[in-house]
């Protein structure tokens, strides 16, 4: 695998050999000193044009903990004037001697135009609405141990409720969830889904409350107040009393049922019980796996070579 | 005396197609002579035309000159030579540059520009309102005098309903043509691509068909109103065909244009987020193709014109939502008509030259019969001549064409402007 | 062509023989852990273990399976094949480890596994024992027990299993 640019690049085969090499970072992970020598001498640089101190912490970690070098470039939304060239800012990096670039960029499409200029692997950590695909890749992980689904997600229900319009977590989640076999539904008012969702696996829904009980995982997106300005929504409470997580809603889930926020929260908002108090919640078991995860694809991209049959 | 002799070709115009030479006298700038077979005088220069047809040189009522303000993209000149390298011996530069076309200074200006250059006709444009903001009219009257007869705010379209209405009074008696970029900006904010199945999977904000039909229907109606004619620049959907040929059969005196890459290339095309093919109007869908080109069959689309808009490239090295839309069109456009249209060369022709004329206003002088007499400005061109589209090898300052690399059929062998002879064998004199 | 060089009756016998010296060499067996390579050497471990249980029936000797993929010298080199994932059952500090594994080569995959071990703790020892040694050696690595040492050319495959072991 010379890049991960979206999920879309993935047969399910791959989906599951990452996610069983997630099984040995876990491992390594669970050590008393979790850190092997896999990736000594890569060099790893984060390019973040977006803030997002937790992804870029969680491949940090990831590289460290197979022992690559790390630089962390960001840049800030307000340095990058309009007029810079993107091709400029990853040539002059580029020529640092960079492994690989794990990139996160308010525009979609931002890492795949980096794959143009540099021999490096780009990894990417998010892109504007478009993908997020070790979000994806993190959660089926979560998935899989909660629910005991090594196998894959057959037969398995998941909910992906919130603003599925502007969520590369939406988009990245829908393709890997259907890929292992889930049925996938949406559930959100008519404004916050692409204006077009053909050739998209999955069923609509508008009524939470129908959809809540048959559920076995309930995943939340968080909804940003700024689409209020678009007409997008007429108030936050609105969308809370209609799409949130109330206790009400969360007393009719079926009791394996996983509850799933890729962060950060809006408490009172789609998250209007206190996560703590869910028995299925497992947000706080997708931000350890987002570790993992970024340690498989990271080796998967840097560490596993053509094949030299035959040493041993 | 010194004439062009222009030998072996097929004369092709508005009153058909016949085997022909023709003279060209050069001190004139005029059509001399006109017949089945002319000899050549001691001096003559001949230009062999075997296999080309011989037409009234093509008018482009859509270019980007970008001079004056972003002369590292084109200048008047450079933008000239992929006129005349594209049969153009007439072209219509909008007015969106720095500063805008909305005053007698700077119209005269891109006027001399192009005389300077001398490849082909660059006639300014004017802006509909003061800096293209939508608020204020544009002094028509002044730039009428100067000669402008086709006003725009093109890039931007007219918002304010009431301001178009005032716009199009304002302008029936003064005899020039107003031309709207229709897109209702309320509906595009922030929108990158054509809003459908591709913009939902890439995750880009999406350019609605609706945003240009619904300004197209708005100003069809203050026609009707004011019954002032209008102008409809680059139109890229099937709906927007509907409406104009239903305006059209109302007796409604509008006119519309369509851009090569509008009826070439669909919105999957930006699967690879390649800037290269943003535009605005946004590539559509192959629903919309086949609208275009039938609305071209048909003579709803009065013109095909190339929206030749060069960026430098550093700026289409920016991610897509930041990219600059446009592409070069100028040296593509005829190929691609004979090479994606289904249509006889004589309407092709006529899309591309008598067609545009007339809109531009310039119909005493380019679009004219190949007849004696008549000004020489003239394209001849190999209808069946096949080449591959290089990027590299073009005359534009820039290099954003998305056709690089594709083998297109149809190539502008000579090309006359005022009697000289400003391209020949494929290579630009000047 | 495959050759068969040892037999299940053979194997059978190698590791039998191994699993007394094991009891010899550490003056029985407290203390011992037997460690698996993933992927060849666990069922060594493994059979080493029942082997060890018939001897002396009151230490059941605990078995591990250790994943050196992270640790080679040759990442990036070939594909890795995740197998099992290491698991070490018991704290390693102060044991002895007997690292097992069915065929001792270039000597790096050990190497590997011996860097892998510091991270579980530091053992009072640690010993190998292969099925069979094949030579070509390119680390100073010896194997403390041995099944059958077998001569052979760098291009020829080993594959040794419970059924026996066959050269080809």
């Amino acid at each position: 695998m010379k890049h991960l640019l979206s999920i879309t690049d993935l047969s399910p085969a791959d989906i599951h050999g990452l996610l069983e090499l997630t099984d040995h970072m876990v491992e390594i992970s669970g050590r008393p000193i979790p850190k092997v020598p896999a990736l000594r001498g890569r060099n790893v640089v984060s390019l973040f044009f977006e803030d997002s101190t937790r992804t870029r912490t969680s491949f940090d970690t990831a590289a460290k903990r197979l022992s690559a070098d790390t630089m962390n470039f960001a840049v800030s939304s307000s340095s990058v004037n309009k007029g810079e060239s993107l091709r400029d800012t990853v040539e002059t990096i580029a020529a640092m001697g960079v492994d690989a670039f794990v990139v996160r960029h308010k525009s979609s499409g931002a890492p795949q135009m980096i794959t143009r200029w540099t021999n490096a692997s780009i990894i990417n950590a998010g892109d504007g609405w478009h993908q997020h695909p070790t979000q994806a890749l993190l959660d089926c992980y979560t998935i899989r141990t909660g629910l005991n689904r090594r196998d894959g997600f057959d037969g398995l229900h998941i909910a992906i409720v919130g603003d599925i319009r502007h969520s590369r977590v939406a988009r990245s989640d829908v393709q890997a969830f259907s890929a292992l076999g889930a049925r996938v539904t949406l559930i959100a008012p008519p404004t916050l889904l692409p204006p077009s969702l053909e050739g998209w696996p999955v069923e609509v829904s508008h009524d939470l409350d129908a959809v809540v009980p048959h559920v076995d995982v309930l995943y939340l997106l968080r909804v940003q107040r700024e689409r209020m300005d678009d007409a997008l929504l007429p108030s936050m409470e609105e969308y809370s009393a209609m799409y949130g997580l109330d206790s009400r809603r969360a007393a009719q889930l079926a009791p394996h049922a996983l509850v799933m926020h890729p962060g950060p929260m809006n408490r009172g908002v789609e998250m209007v019980v206190d996560p703590a108090e869910l028995p299925g919640s497992v947000i706080l078991n997708q931000v350890t796996n987002g570790v993992a995860v970024r340690m498989a694809v990271l080796f998967s991209v840097l560490g596993s070579g053509s094949d030299l049959r035959g040493s041993e | 005396m010194t004439r062009v002799l222009i030998t072996g070709g097929t004369v092709l115009d508005q009153t058909g197609e016949r085997r022909a030479d023709v003279a060209v006298d050069p001190a004139s700038g005029r059509i001399a002579d006109v017949a089945p077979a002319l000899a050549p005088s001691d001096g003559d220069v001949v230009l062999d035309a075997t296999g080309c047809f011989v037409s009234p040189g093509f008018v482009d009522l859509h270019v980007h000159l970008r001079e004056p303000g972003k002369e590292e993209a084109e200048t008047i000149e450079t933008g000239s030579r992929g006129a005349a390298l594209g049969g153009f011996t007439a072209v219509v530069a909008m007015p969106n540059t720095d500063p805008a076309h909305d005053s007698v200074a700077v119209v005269e200006f891109v006027r001399a520009q192009g005389e300077r250059a001398g490849l082909c006709e660059v006639l300014p444009s004017g802006c509909i309102t003061v800096g293209r903001a939508g608020e204020r009219l544009a002094p028509f009257g002044e730039l009428a005098g100067a000669g402008v007869r086709l006003f725009t705010d093109d890039g931007n379209g007219v918002q304010d309903p009431l301001l178009m209405r005032r716009a199009l009074e304002y302008a029936g008696p003064l005899g020039i043509t107003l031309a709207q970029h229709c897109e209702t900006s309320a509906l595009t904010k922030g929108a990158v691509m054509h809003e459908g199945a591709c913009c939902s999977h890439l995750g880009l904000p999406g350019w609605p068909a609706l945003a240009e039909e619904l300004m197209l229907f708005r100003d069809i109606e203050l026609v009707r109103l004011t019954g002032v004619g209008m102008h409809f620049l680059h139109l890229s959907t099937a709906r927007s065909v509907e409406l104009v040929r239903a305006a059209k059969a109302d007796g409604l005196p509008v006119t519309a244009e369509a851009a090569p890459h509008h009826f070439t290339l669909t919105d999957e095309m930006l699967t690879g987020y390649d800037p290269l093919f943003k535009v605005n109007p946004p590539l559509r869908t192959r629903a919309d193709i086949d609208a275009l080109k039938a609305g071209l069959a048909d003579g709803t689309i009065d013109a095909i014109a190339t929206d030749h808009a060069p960026h430098a490239p550093h700026t289409k090295e920016l991610p897509l939502d930041q990219a600059p839309p446009g592409m070069l069109g100028l040296e593509t456009a005829l190929a691609l008509a004979i090479s994606e249209l289904d249509m006889p060369p004589a309407a092709v022709v006529a899309a591309l030259s008598w067609k545009p004329a007339a809109i531009a206003g310039v119909a005493d002088r380019h679009g004219r019969p190949v007849a004696v007499g008549e000004p020489a400005n003239l394209a001849l061109f190999d209808p069946s001549h096949e080449w591959t589209v290089s990027a590299a090898g073009m005359a534009s300052k820039s290099r954003n064409t998305p056709y690089g690399g594709r083998t297109v059929r149809g190539k502008v062998r000579h090309t006359i402007f005022r009697g000289h002879p400003v391209v020949v064998d494929g290579h630009a004199t000047r | 062509m495959a050759r068969e060089v040892m037999s299940a009756a053979d194997v059978r016998r190698a590791l039998t023989r191994v699993a007394h010296e094991i009891v010899e060499r550490n003056h029985g067996l407290d203390g011992v852990v037997l460690v698996g390579l993933q992927r060849g050497g666990v069922w060594v471990a493994e059979a080493l273990a029942d082997v060890l249980a018939g001897i002396d029936a009151q230490h059941r000797v605990p078995v591990g399976a250790l994943d050196v993929s992270f640790h080679r010298d040759d990442v990036g080199l070939r594909p890795i094949v995740p197998g099992s994932v290491t698991d070490i059952p018991v704290p390693l500090d102060g044991r002895v480890v007997v690292l097992t594994d069915d065929v001792l080569f270039t000597g790096r995959t050990v190497r590997a596994a011996l860097e892998a071990l510091n991270e579980y703790g530091r053992p009072r020892a640690v010993q190998l024992a292969v099925v069979v040694d094949r030579g070509h050696r390119e680390l100073p690595i010896r194997p403390d027990y041995v099944g059958k040492n077998l001569p052979t050319s760098r291009d020829e495959q080993v594959a040794a299993n419970a059924d026996g072991v066959v050269l080809r």
